[in-house]
């Protein structure tokens, strides 16, 4: 699949919602645990070679699921391949959970979810729709049909 | 770089509704052809495909960051998606129809993750003001604290990942998100954060209001 490399790397270069260095495991069978640069920005997970500026790789991170490895990992993988985990290895249990916290809000799907239940919620309290002051309560993105049940 | 490509053609094929789909013709490179192709915006991720049945995508336009634009074009009803950098870079594409451009230009404005985020705080703070009593306040800075407890006690900082995938719910409609992780002062913070959402969204609104006047002027000339 084709696609823009060269903004990737740009986004890479954003500042980070969270950055570490970490021990990362990929999911091929009998790879080894390297010491990686952890970068998550917006819906993305990069990782870096310690000492270099551009990224070894890069995870979409929709529809992941996080799940925690004993004692202080987590690992990621996706829906349509639940076998296939990348594993993290962190240095304590309190920066695994805010990684943890942190891989499970970065979609686009989780933060289209929290506007409808925020948007939901406050039109309940107050019988208004807070979209409208801001001109977008008719976008497609943002309807509640659009969740799957 | 390596990506999961496999997870992004999932991403681009599941059954979710989409934010918008369509046709549209794709210039090739500078000096290359236009090629129709199908298209589908989901999230910040443009995906195009040979035909609306195709099972993978040729490709994607990741497009964080991009600023839409109407551009000067043989072709009618094109816009460009641009984005700055040591060499910009611009997909041309075009549209069968004004209205069909109109809606891709809109959609696209605001398929940014970073903006989505920025609604999200903007409801999050409201819904907090509320809960602490009073009149929800009119878009503003945003506060420096988030709230720390909301009394709804579906709400955990972690939920558990139901084996199934599915998790019960207490009450119908969608599923309440985790709490959202508390601010540090000594966490980098995006350049973002210190623009308030009324100030972004002015921003949108002035391009979305330029891109507008010049549509109208270029129908105007005969």
């Amino acid at each position: 699949m084709r696609y823009n490399e060269k903004e990737l790397q740009a986004l890479s270069r954003q500042p980070a919602d969270l950055a570490a260095e970490l021990g990362m495991r990929g999911p091929k069978k009998g790879s080894v645990v390297k010491r990686r640069l952890v970068k998550l920005v917006v819906n993305f997970l990069f990782y870096f070679r310690t000492d270099e500026a551009e990224p070894v790789g890069a995870l979409l991170l929709e529809h992941c699921r996080v799940t925690h490895e004993e004692p202080t990992g987590f690992s990621i993988s996706f829906i349509e391949d639940p076998e296939r985990k990348y594993h993290f290895e962190c240095c304590s249990e309190e920066q695994c959970q805010e990684w943890m916290g942190a891989l499970r809000r970065a979609s686009y799907e989780f933060m289209r979810r929290s506007v409808i239940f925020y948007r939901n919620e406050i039109q309940k309290m107050t019988g208004k729709d807070p979209l409208e002051q801001f001109g977008i309560s008719e976008e497609a993105r943002f309807q509640l049909s659009g969740l799957k049940a | 770089m390596k990506l999961n490509e496999r997870s992004l053609a999932f991403y681009a094929t599941c059954d979710a509704p989409v934010d918008n789909a369509g046709f549209l013709h794709k210039k090739g490179g500078r000096h290359a052809a236009y090629h129709r192709r199908w298209f589908v915006l989901r999230g910040n991720m443009l995906f195009y495909f040979e035909e609306p049945g195709s099972r993978e995508p040729v490709g994607v336009i990741i497009l964080e960051g991009c600023t839409v634009e109407l551009v000067e074009a043989a072709e009618e009803f094109a816009f460009a998606v641009r984005f700055a950098g040591a060499r910009v870079r611009t997909y041309v594409l075009a549209a069968e129809s004004q209205a069909a451009m109109e809606g891709w230009v809109k959609a696209l404005s605001r398929a940014s993750f970073d903006y989505l985020r920025l609604v999200v705080r903007e409801l999050e703070q409201q819904l907090a003001a509320m809960r602490a009593g009073g009149c929800p306040p009119p878009p503003c800075r945003p506060r420096a604290l988030l709230p720390k407890e909301n009394g709804c006690a579906v709400w955990s900082a972690e939920t558990p990942a139901a084996p199934t995938g599915a998790s019960p719910r207490a009450r119908p409609g969608p599923e309440p998100p985790p709490l959202p992780p508390r601010r540090r002062a000594s966490a980098p913070n995006g350049p973002l954060d210190s623009a308030s959402f009324a100030q972004l969204h002015e921003l949108y609104g002035q391009e979305v209001r330029a891109l507008r006047s010049q549509w109208l002027r270029s129908r105007a000339q005969p």
